[in-house]
């Protein structure tokens, strides 16, 4: 193995510095993306331990491994946790952090210091987040509804907030460094048609969480601002319109959806060319679908508020507008399938992983225009079928599509190669376990079960065993790829430079990269996703 | 900096390594500033907004609510403001010019105004606050009905108008006070010399800011302190 040599006293971004003070003071967006990749995988287990108390209170129709109060309590932190510190970060501050500035040729984001900033107020969020839960947590929902939160709610809002606030600027901090970048870092040659579509869809949430993100800050800020100094804004004993909480909160936290799922799709539409061998379907619908997504996304808000006393006609306008996101959305499903189709395709995990996000993000994605549909949102509002529903576009989707991504861009991380075989493995769990927690409360909530309840007629039970069985088999599935990553860091066979024979940026630097990522700043004269030109490699063709 | 493996041309310290001019630099600065104030605009939009929706439910209140606001005060704030915005102007304009003593005295007269304005509606609020008129179990708006007797007023909604004017003037004098602590910044590096007719970016960026903290005042002068004071 001449390349082993090589690479054991080659310099690159992992091994220039040691130490504790080389990490917490880095600037190298690689080495901030694995401070992010540590804390965020520590907040989804965090989250996880609470999904999975659920599930086992869940298990009986009493209530009987917790009662009522601690249960709001773990589903508004299981749901805080895992979209304020797991899922808005996890793509775009891991794998974003990882290669946005590799596929585009640059050095470093923009603004390096920034970039190290964001991971900073991310942990003080996380910190003011951990004290909320042990010294008592939140049961507000994940929503912090009005007037239970500024009025009623006896748990701590005003920290649960602030963390929120905090992890949000830093969320904003993040887009901004990745829309700069890409507006003004890209190498020579890098137009934007020639961009990956990664980063077109990291450009797409950028803008969300540019522009969404500070409506959602002076929406928690009001609603401290509540409890701490006794303002009036949503009281309605006051004349206050907790309505209008609603509209601000969702604002943001609709086009939040696509701030998890964009960067997911994304990551599939790298994965895909590459295994199938081809040049990406329709580049520039994918591509553009990303903005209308975007776009869409910020005008469908009051879709879920229907029934929260809207007027008919606002309902329908919003009713109409929240199909049209289906477009899009369809537009890259369709080039996906299309680009694979006569491709000659080799099932390896990072392709189970896109297989997966297709099947689940369609079925996350057609529950939701029946929940668009006003008639038949009014059966399901606030049952287990929009939980389902968000389930499958949040985990089935989003997660998917993350560790999709952690595989395919492992051996450019670590320099090391996953065993394959158990990658397979945990994949095939995932999906089981996933498909198996999640379509009963399909089922469940047609029947007619709601969300949010501690308790449930016993005629619910088999479903709901069923549900919980699958999230056991569903945290095996997680808990795998942990361990054979940790595993391959030390053991894992060394991975070239471009061990898939992809076509971005990112693998024609080195395994693991330099710490300014290219030798010298490459010039780009060729056209994205050139999948024609370039021969598989032996293992990858043998194994199909 | 210097163990970048990459070859670049000669250039001074204010470089950073991972650009490759300092033209990409300063572009990449000022885009920097410009999305960040987008989002300072959806901040406060959430704001403008729940003032827009209150003010159409509650017309008599706010305009009650409105009336005893200290005019004089406000007008004088808000040029105290205007004029430091003169002077930010004029400093980014001294340091182009690379004219260090004039941007050290621009910068402390920036500063001195902006503090003055801190002080101004300090002064305002206290007046608030003996008037009874902070949101909460002690507001009192018995003033308001028995001033204004041709606005028929319920008080309770008079506590909506004076939670938005203590959020929206609060927040906006949050980003001041932010704004003094970025322009002490600027005016110690500034009287060491730092900025120089090719490097002054922070300058120019922290002049954006504060011209924005400033126009958000020009919006919330008129929408709190001028409602209908004609009836």
């Amino acid at each position: 193995m001449a390349t082993a040599a090589i690479t054991a006293e080659r310099e690159h971004y992992l091994n220039k510095e040691y130490g504790i003070r080389s990490w917490l003071l880095t600037t190298d967006h690689k080495r901030i993306a694995l401070l992010y990749l540590m804390s965020i995988t520590f907040f989804f287990f965090v989250g996880g331990f609470f999904a999975l108390l659920i599930r086992l209170e869940l298990l009986t129709p009493a209530g009987d491994l917790v009662q009522a109060d601690t249960y709001n309590k773990l589903f508004s932190m299981h749901g805080q946790v895992m979209i304020f510190f797991f899922l808005i970060p996890s793509i775009p501050a891991v794998l974003g952090n990882f290669l946005v500035p590799m596929m585009i040729g640059a050095k470093d984001l923009a603004f390096p210091r920034i970039n190290l900033l964001s991971w900073y107020l991310y942990i003080l969020a996380g910190l003011i987040y951990i004290h909320c839960i042990v010294t008592g947590g939140v049961d507000t929902g994940w929503t912090f509804y009005t007037p239970f939160s500024t009025a009623f709610s006896n748990t701590k809002v005003i920290e649960a907030g602030l963390s929120i606030f905090v992890a949000g600027f830093s969320s904003i901090l993040t887009g901004l460094n990745f829309v700069v970048t890409i507006h003004r870092m890209r190498a020579p040659g890098m137009t934007w048609s020639r961009l990956p579509l990664f980063i077109w869809a990291h450009y797409a949430t950028s803008i969300i969480q540019l522009l969404g993100t500070p409506v959602l800050a002076v929406t928690l800020v009001l609603v401290v601002f509540e409890r701490a100094f006794n303002l009036g804004i949503f009281d309605p004993t006051r004349g206050g319109d907790p309505l209008l909480f609603q509209h601000l909160f969702w604002f943001y936290s609709h086009p939040a959806v696509y701030i998890m799922i964009l960067p997911s799709m994304g990551v599939v539409a790298e994965i895909i060319p590459c295994f199938s061998r081809k040049r990406i379907f329709g580049y520039h619908a994918v591509a553009l679908s990303s903005i209308a997504i975007a776009v869409f996304g910020f005008l469908v808000w009051a879709h879920h508020m229907f029934v929260a006393g809207i007027s008919l006609y606002s309902a329908m306008i919003f009713s109409i507008l929240s199909y049209l996101v289906a477009v899009p959305s369809a537009i890259k499903v369709f080039n996906w399938t299309a680009t694979m189709y006569k491709g000659s395709i080799s099932f390896t995990t990072p392709m189970l992983y896109a297989f997966g996000f297709i099947g689940l993000f369609t079925m996350g994605g057609l529950t939701g225009l029946f929940l668009a549909a006003l008639g038949i949102d009014v059966h399901v509002t606030d049952t287990y079928f929009v939980v389902a529903h968000f389930h499958y576009i949040m985990v089935g989707g989003a997660v998917m599509g993350y560790l999709g991504g952690m595989h395919f861009w492992w051996p450019k991380i670590s320099g090391r190669m996953y065993p394959e075989a158990w990658g397979r493995l945990a994949a095939l769990i995932v999906f089981l376990g996933f498909n198996l927690t999640f379509f009963p409360q399909f089922i469940l909530g047609y029947l007619g079960m709601p969300r949010r309840y501690w308790q449930y007629p016993p005629e619910f039970q088999v479903l709901n065993v069923l549900s919980t069985a699958g999230s056991t088999i569903l945290a095996v599935g997680y808990v795998l790829p942990m361990v054979y990553f940790l595993w391959s860091m030390r053991y894992g066979k060394i991975a070239d430079d471009n061990p898939w024979g992809a076509a971005g940026l990112e693998w024609k630097t080195a395994s693991p990269p330099p710490t300014f990522n290219f030798e010298e700043t490459p010039e780009v004269t060729w056209e994205a996703y050139n999948y024609d030109q370039i021969p598989a490699p032996e293992e990858v063709t043998v194994e199909r | 900096m210097s163990d970048s493996p990459i070859a670049v041309e000669e250039h001074g310290p204010e470089l950073r390594h991972h650009f490759a001019s300092v033209e990409q630099q300063r572009d990449a600065a000022s885009l920097g500033m410009w999305l960040f104030l987008a989002t300072e605009i959806m901040f406060f939009g959430g704001l403008f907004l729940a003032y827009l929706v209150y003010r159409m439910w509650y017309y008599n209140e706010f305009a009650a609510g409105s009336r005893s606001l200290d005019i004089t005060l406000g007008t004088v704030n808000t040029m105290v403001l205007i004029c430091s915005s003169l002077t930010v102007a004029l400093g980014v304009r001294a340091a182009q010019m690379g004219k260090r003593m004039l941007l050290v005295i621009l910068l402390v007269l920036t500063l001195i105004f902006g503090l003055a304005f801190l002080g101004i509606k300090g002064v305002e609020w206290y007046q608030k606050y003996a008037e009874h008129h902070i949101p909460g179990h002690s507001f009192d708006a018995s003033d308001l009905a028995k001033d204004y007797p041709q606005l028929p007023i319920d008080q309770a909604h008079d506590q909506i108008y004076f939670s938005l004017y203590f959020a929206m003037t609060g927040l906006h004098a949050l980003h001041m006070i932010i704004g003094v602590g970025i322009f002490s910044f600027l005016l110690f590096y500034a009287w060491k010399g730092r900025y120089t007719p090719e490097y002054h970016t922070p300058v120019e960026i922290g002049g954006l800011y504060w011209h924005f903290v400033d126009i958000v005042w020009i919006y919330l002068f008129p929408l709190l302190y001028l409602i209908d004071r004609k009836r």
